[in-house]
């Protein structure tokens, strides 16, 4: 780093220092910024000249941001670490010759403190708020649409746990869960010529002997987007859930992880933790609404229209997770369950309370949402992570007809 | 084409390039392209669909009268549709021809089977020809819809600017293209690629900014038709559509409205041709159903205040 600051700018210069602070404050506040970035950072400066504050802000913006969602915190970040316009205006100094003389020693240093001190506050205002104390309430077969805000604090997995929860995924065998790509891969046995491999065997008999090689398509997990509830009547499964889906992203590439209760957080970046009791603790700080209401039609609703385009490509498979209890007001929930199926390759929907009988006469979210399921699962027990992969592992007899169900539950109801 | 020009030297100069080649951008935008030119970084610019992430390439190119050479990604894109391919035909023909000719030299026949003439150059390795000073503008469009195998190979091309053929050897670039990759966000891409690249996330446009990109794509529209029709949009996009008109449908709008003759916005005339705007079919009943009626007297009043 200070390499690069020294090639032009004084020795004693602060510049460097400052963006090296600035990087690691960003750091600080979740950004990943990485030691290359900060070095990309100066030489940037250096390559733009400092004119502006505005040029400025958009010469590391362009360097130290990679996402779209970290724009806000570079923002509030560059407001307050860059706050002192004489600061600005002594990097401006620095950087031409002739103001070098000039330049007290002592200056640059109390602002960095300062800044440093205010940045710090920030972050720590926001490790400060308490937990609020974690409240059980065995809420099955009840629906609420009030908002609940509570933390949750997870049990650590035992290691013997892990072992069953490991196995378990490993003999996972989701149905319809390879897909033919358009890459090939050789195979003797395979149904498509290969061209350059024949050419390649050939020049090594100079020619004199070309034998056909073959390819096969090969063919992949598609990308699995789970979408699970966490509300109150759900939240005795949450935390099998939860190892489900740490074991799952584990072990497969694309897999997105949403929860929901009244409100949609996505959990991806948490679960990819490889210790499964951070990836928990990660994703109880993260979701604020566990074991509060439910509001399956607006988390869809938000769902379709800010992920669905983003997670739902080359052909996803849908995993939701929800006893499909809805409060009253199910207007909406149709739509969007319709929007969801049609823009992913296969919708599964897993519930763990279709072994009750009370559950058919107030499933009015139920009716509305299964018409647009292609699968319908129930899970037995959800008390270990062998039962839901049971029931998601077994073949198209583990499913309910959907059409008959819902007949049923006409009848039942009539 | 015309000469090959430097890159500028200042953003200043960066902004007067793209406004010299119609393309009104804010200052942002300028920073990072100017940064990407100078640092040699490749651009990765992210954005909803419309708002003009590939016409950034297009300017560039033809603002630098450099070459452009486009690689429209898509799923399943591999090395040989996208790097080089062996034509093969080609070359069986040439083992036949040595054959008939009696060579049996191994060594003869493998440099003669693989040699350039036989060597299809797909545009990652067209990308490499640049000679100094006229390296070609290399646009990679919508990286998001291909999977992770060819990004990861996209990695080492764009860290060394050299692409290795087994049977030939390494073919490194004399300059290396300006490298411009976009994505519609359908899937995230690798950090590790993002990190080598300067980001910059494309906004809508501005009121002021759309209206000046109205008057320069659609020079014939009538001042007062632009002026509702940004405004308009300006307002539709600030309710949560599933898709938000881009810029494109702005152009388009304008175009359609000046080929019918339109001089001002009525309800009857947006709920005709909102199909250039909106293209889901939720979204237009919305529209149709009072909220773009409302929209259009918003707008209306708005802009005769401010002619006041």
């Amino acid at each position: 780093m200070s390499a690069a600051a020294h090639r032009s700018a004084n020795p004693d210069g602060r510049i460097a220092d400052n963006i090296v602070y600035f990087a690691r404050a960003l750091r600080k506040a979740g950004m990943r910024v990485g030691p290359a970035s900060v070095v990309d950072a100066i030489e940037a400066v250096l390559a733009a000249s400092i004119g502006s504050r505005d040029d400025f802000y958009w010469t590391l913006h362009a360097v130290l941001v990679t996402r779209r969602e970290d724009h806000e915190t570079f923002d509030e970040a560059f407001r307050l670490f860059w706050k002192s316009r004489e600061l600005i205006e002594k990097m401006i100094a620095m950087f031409s010759p002739v103001a070098l003389a000039q330049r007290e020693k002592q200056k640059p240093r109390a602002a960095e403190h300062r800044v440093g001190q205010a940045l710090f506050e920030a972050h720590r205002k926001q490790q400060t708020e308490d937990p609020k104390p974690e409240i059980e309430i065995d809420a099955r077969l009840t629906v609420s649409g009030n908002e609940v805000l509570r933390a949750k604090d997870f049990a650590q997995m035992s290691a013997d746990e892990l072992a069953q929860a490991r196995k378990a995924i490993a003999q996972l065998r989701l149905p319809h869960d390879e897909v033919k790509t358009r890459r090939y891969r050789p195979d003797p046995r395979g149904g498509r010529i290969d061209p350059r491999a024949m050419m390649r065997s050939a020049a090594r008999t100079g020619g004199q002997l070309m034998l056909p090689r073959f390819r096969e398509p090969r063919t992949v997990h598609p990308p699995l987007v789970v979408l699970a509830d966490i509300s109150g009547s759900m939240s005795q499964y949450s935390r099998v859930f939860l190892h489900f889906l740490h074991a799952l992203a584990e072990n497969r590439r694309r897999v997105h992880t949403f929860v929901f209760g009244t409100r949609l957080t996505n959990l991806t970046r948490q679960m990819r933790h490889r210790d499964p009791d951070l990836a928990l603790a990660d994703a109880a700080l993260a979701v604020k609404d566990w074991a509060g209401g439910t509001r399956i039609g607006d988390t869809l609703r938000e769902f379709n229209r800010l992920w669905s385009r983003r997670v739902l490509g080359q052909g996803a498979v849908v995993m939701l997770i929800t006893d499909g209890l809805e409060r009253d007001d199910v207007t909406g929930l149709s739509e969007e369950m319709e929007r969801l199926r049609k823009s992913c390759r296969r919708l599964i929907w897993l519930n763990p309370l279709l072994r009750f009988d009370g559950f058919e006469a107030r499933a009015r979210g139920v009716r509305a949402m299964l018409p647009h399921v292609d699968e319908f699962r129930p899970v037995h027990t959800l008390n270990a992570l062998s039962d839901l992969c049971a029931s998601l592992s077994a073949g198209r007899a583990g499913g309910v007809d959907v059409k008959r169900w819902l007949a049923d539950a006409e009848r039942r109801a009539a | 084409m015309t000469e090959p020009r430097g890159i500028p030297t200042s953003i200043d100069a960066t902004l007067d390039l793209l406004a010299g080649a119609d393309y009104v951008a804010d200052r942002s935008l300028a920073t990072v392209l100017f940064l990407g030119l100078k640092m040699k970084r490749p651009l990765f610019l992210e954005g909803e669909a419309g708002v003009g992430k590939t016409e950034i390439a297009k300017v560039l190119a033809s603002a630098l009268g450099r070459r452009l050479i486009r690689l429209q990604c898509y799923e399943g894109l591999d090395v040989s549709s996208a790097v080089y391919e062996w034509n093969y035909a080609a070359q069986m023909i040439e083992i036949r021809m040595e054959e008939a000719a009696g060579k049996v030299d191994r060594k003869d026949m493998e440099r003669n089977v693989f040699s350039e003439r036989y060597l299809i150059r797909r545009p990652v390795l067209e990308a490499l020809t640049g000679k100094p000073g006229a390296a070609p503008v290399f646009l990679i469009d919508e990286l998001d819809r291909t999977d992770e195998a060819f990004e990861a190979y996209l990695l080492e091309i764009l860290s060394d600017f050299q692409v290795t053929v087994p049977e030939l050897g390494t073919i490194k670039a004399e300059e290396p293209p300006i490298v411009v990759i976009t994505t519609n966000r359908t899937r995230e891409i690798h950090d590790a690629l993002k990190r080598r690249c300067l980001y910059h996330w494309v906004e809508y446009p501005d009121a002021e900014r759309e209206l000046e990109i109205v008057r320069r794509k659609v020079p014939q529209a009538n001042r007062r038709l632009s002026a509702e029709v940004v405004a308009f949009i300006q307002k539709l996009r600030q309710i949560d559509l599933f898709k938000a008109p881009g810029v494109a449908e702005t152009i388009d709008w304008a175009s359609a409205l000046t080929e019918l003759d339109k001089v001002a916005l009525d309800p009857e005339t947006v709920s005709d041709t909102i199909g250039v705007l909106l293209k889901y079919q939720d979204d237009i009943a919305r529209i149709e159903q009072g909220e773009g009626r409302r929209i259009l007297k918003e707008v209306k009043a708005e802009l005769s205040t401010a002619a006041q």
